[in-house]
């Protein structure tokens, strides 16, 4: 789909229309680190990457996927890094220095975001960088938009010699609508690092950050966002529709346009409100602003994550009190619309509606009432849960049981990914701090180092095989070196699982499938020269038996690695280990007093309780045949 | 383009369970759509789905575009659930005394009914329910012939069947093949073929 031909029109997903505008503008170098809705964006590049003359690589960290992406700036070629939203933090500190002293080649960040955290731990908002960094910020308002956006912002940054940066929310990356392609350029360029020049001369001089050097740097990066401001006063890509003179005027940008769109039709309000709908959001075109604020007086101001148009707009209004007016102001502040969590075309009804005084309603009382009375009744919620044979499940067993046998109220520190969970019933609440990626590993590091202050908890924490090379090993050294009490438990799935098993450092290939070596999780631990051990979480008795030891053994970091390819992942290639079996004799449900360990507490969804015959059942089609539910039974009616 | 909708934008939600091939048909759908000249948006919401979680597709079908990918409340004309308890969810809160349904009444428990901790409620209580809130519902047990067809995410494409067999939107079978023939490996084309035309069947029955 991405390599269709000009003027085809596709339905694609908004991370699928960002990558064919990155082809189209003849992106050369795609960087990124996996998370939720970014993902897509890398992916789909990696698939063409032979025929499109691509780089595309999957990297360690955000801060390094751009770093790598700069390189491909300053060696004149188009670059693109994508990440979600906590990655911008991640990469935060080489993004100001770059943004500082400018690009050569096209240099575009992605930012996916995700308003109402559909899938994430936070609802960050990157787009406060562009204004506290001081680079250009663009945000497509729906699927073509997305495309031609993308497209877009490497002639921009081009035209500007700076980073910038593209910013999209889940609703859009993850949604789909109709997509117009246009041409992909076929030029092959060549690259070159030059720095022949002056440290001035951002095209062939070499790029030094000095001190010396911050006074010119930032007023040429001044000059550059001034550009852009007054390219952005023209940009189709802002767009007034509406009445001259407007009872109400609507600012907005992202996808929030659309739920702004849409309520206005279903109100049939178009006669008398007005929408500004801005793509480039930073900077502000302030000339195409202070024409629109002077053409009514209620400003009702509509987007997603913190006020970030909000104050800038009111900033500006002020400013231009004397041409514009006084205002009074709608958004997210006032509680015209609620202050977090993301938006949606009801409550932009509501949100019109209390503006305007006016009252609406689609669906009646009578109905409402009804569906809640059923709802409650009939649809109790999906709870989340790992995969039937996750091994995930069978560590935090582990965990959780060593835990509570070593009996000194230790707990485990988190972070993100799948394993997550293990802070829910799935993993029997075994996580008590779940926070960023790698903050388990330093949070351990902090509380083995509080013993001084009476703290004698066994601490324990937890991380996965990509999250260990992302963030934990600065945090882990951290721990070796200061001689924490503590211990880090690997849970390596041989993959990020959570976003569809990306590669990692310890993978065999990369994104683009070629050979690449493997960085060895033990023989790092090892080189740090503290005691490594290994374990697989599905045999329950050796493991258990390496942790109750490692939980003896205090006074320095410890690490456990517990190797298990992930149930979905393509090694395993849906084969069973074990063919389960229960014996019927055997399974006494409460007579046994286990009271039903295995589906009351276990909960592997393999396994079913049949209520008739108060026995547990295997479902053949969900088992993976892992086997560990047999280990689980202390009547050993489960068989491997 | 086709004929014209019968509602414009049609709003059309499938839902169902991760790993029921929800996000599939909500884009044969799509592309079945576009094929015919219209403007489509389909609101995902897939984040947990490798985990179990409910899956729902908003497709928001329309001559002129611009819609949003999340589906106002109350809005739907047309809900299909590959699964009956995520029928209920949907229509709660996007039904109408309007809308239509079709429904999968093969059940997917819950964890939470896995282990015995929730009850799934009965099947003739669950009809009860999904007609009290429909102004029309057909319902099929799709997993039996699906299973036949050799897997029972064939149930998908059976319901996209049942879907072209109401006649509420443009979904003919020559361009349903040009479209799956697109989506999925040669092989398995026929499969595919056969659990639309037995989908078409299906909602025959019921009538
Ligand atoms: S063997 Fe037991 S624990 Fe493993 S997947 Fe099957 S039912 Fe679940
Ligand atoms: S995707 Fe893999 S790691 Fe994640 S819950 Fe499923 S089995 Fe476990």
């Amino acid at each position: 789909m991405l390599e269709a031909k000009k003027d085809f029109e596709a339905l694609l997903m908004g991370n699928d229309a960002i990558a064919r505008g990155a082809l189209e503008a003849g992106v050369n170098v795609v960087t990124g680190y996996p998370g939720t809705p970014s993902s897509e964006i890398v992916e789909q590049l990696a698939k063409v990457a032979e025929e499109s003359n691509l780089y595309v690589e999957w990297s360690v960290n955000e801060k390094v996927a751009l770093e790598v992406a700069a390189a491909g700036s300053y060696a004149r070629l188009k670059s693109m890094c994508v990440m979600k939203q906590v990655g911008v933090n991640v990469a935060a500190d080489s993004l100001l220095h770059i943004a500082e002293y400018g690009t050569r080649g096209g240099l575009v960040l992605v930012s996916c975001e995700d308003p109402g955290a559909l899938s994430s731990t936070n609802e960050g908002d990157s787009r406060p960088y562009a204004k506290m960094m001081e680079f250009p910020l663009l945000e497509p308002g729906d699927f073509q938009e997305a495309k031609d956006m993308a497209k877009w912002a490497f002639e921009l940054s081009e035209d500007i010699r700076n980073i910038v940066m593209l910013r999209s929310v889940t609703r859009l990356s993850h949604a789909s609508g109709n997509v117009i392609m246009g041409e992909l350029p076929k030029d092959r360029p060549k690259a070159a690092f030059e720095f022949s020049s002056i440290p001035m001369d951002q095209m062939k001089g070499p790029i030094l950050a000095f001190p010396t050097l911050v006074d010119p740097l930032r007023r040429r990066q001044l000059e550059k966002l001034s550009k852009a401001e007054k390219i952005f006063e023209g940009s189709p890509f802002n767009k007034y529709t509406g009445p001259a003179k407007p009872e109400l005027l609507i600012i907005t940008s992202s996808v929030c346009k659309l739920y702004v769109q849409e309520a206005l039709d279903i109100l049939g309000l178009w006669e008398r409100v007005g929408l500004l709908k801005l793509g480039t959001t930073w900077p502000l075109p302030s000339k195409l602003l202070e024409q629109h604020l002077g053409i009514c007086e209620k400003i009702f101001i509509v987007e997603e994550g913190t006020p970030f148009l909000e104050d800038n707009i009111k900033a500006l209004a002020a400013e231009k009190a004397k041409q514009v007016g006084i205002k009074t102001f709608f958004g997210r502040k006032d509680g015209t619309l609620p202050p977090v969590n993301e938006l949606n075309p009801d409550l932009l009804i509501k949100g019109i509606n209390f503006i305007l005084g006016e009252s609406y309603q689609f669906v009646s009382d009578e109905y409402k009432a009804k569906a809640l009375e059923i709802i409650a009744a009939g649809a109790p919620v999906r709870e989340l849960t790992f995969c039937p044979g996750c091994p995930h499940r069978a560590s935090f067993w582990l965990i959780n049981s060593a835990l509570k046998l070593d009996n000194r109220a230790g707990f485990l520190c988190g972070d993100i990914g799948c394993y997550s969970l293990g802070a829910g019933p799935c993993g029997f609440s075994t996580i008590k701090i779940l926070q960023a990626m790698g903050s388990g590993m330093g949070m351990a590091s902090g509380f083995g180092k509080l013993d001084k202050f009476g703290m004698t908890q066994p601490i324990m924490a937890v991380c996965g095989d990509s999250t260990f090379f992302h963030a934990v090993i600065p945090a882990l050294v951290n721990a070796v070196h200061n001689r924490s009490d503590m211990i880090l438990v690997v849970l390596d799935n041989s993959g990020t699982a959570m976003t569809g098993f990306q590669p990692h450092p310890g993978s065999p290939s990369g994104a683009i499938g070629t050979r690449l070596p493997v960085l060895d999780i033990e023989k790092l631990c090892n080189s740090l020269n503290v005691r490594v051990e290994m374990g697989d979480p599905f045999d329950l008795k050796g493991t258990r038996e390496t942790m109750l030891d490692l939980l003896e053994d205090g006074g320095n970091p410890r690490v456990l690695i517990l190797k298990q390819p992930c149930a979905l992942s393509p090694i395993k290639k849906g084969q069973k280990m074990y063919e389960m079996a229960i014996d019927a004799n055997l399974c006494l449900a409460d007579l046994c007093g286990c009271n039903k360990l295995c589906t009351r507490v276990f909960k592997c969804p393999g396994l079913i309780w049949d209520t008739q015959k108060e026995k547990v059942r295997i479902d053949e089609v969900l088992c993976t045949g892992c086997g560990v539910c047999a280990d689980i039974c202390p009547a050993k009616a489960i068989k491997a | 383009m086709g004929k014209k909708l019968s509602c414009d934008p049609y709003n059309l939600i499938i839902a169902g369970v991760g790993g029921q091939g929800n996000v599939l048909a909500s884009r044969v759908v799509g592309d079945m759509m576009i094929h015919q000249g219209y403007k489509v948006t389909i609101g995902e919401t897939f984040g947990a789905s490798q985990r179990g979680g409910s899956v729902m597709s908003h497709l928001r079908i329309s001559a002129r575009g611009g819609f949003s990918p999340q589906m106002p409340k109350g809005k739907a004309h047309m809900v299909v659930a590959l699964e009956p308890m995520e029928a209920i969810r949907v229509l709660a809160t996007y039904g109408n005394p309007k809308v239509k349904a079709l429904c999968n009444t093969r059940p997917i428990q819950s964890v939470g009914v896995i282990c015995g901790d929730q009850i799934y409620p009965e099947k003739k209580h669950i009809i009860q329910w999904i007609e009290s809130l429909c102004a029309n519902a057909g319902f099929f047990d799709t997993t039996k012939q699906a299973l036949d067809l050799g897997d029972s995410i064939f149930g998908n494409i059976m319901a996209l069947g049942a879907l072209a067999a109401t006649g509420d939107l443009p979904m003919p079978l020559n361009i349903f093949k040009t479209v799956i023939s697109k989506k999925v490996v040669p092989a398995k084309i026929a499969t595919n073929l056969k659990a639309f035309g037995i989908g078409m069947e299906l909602i025959k029955d019921k009538k």
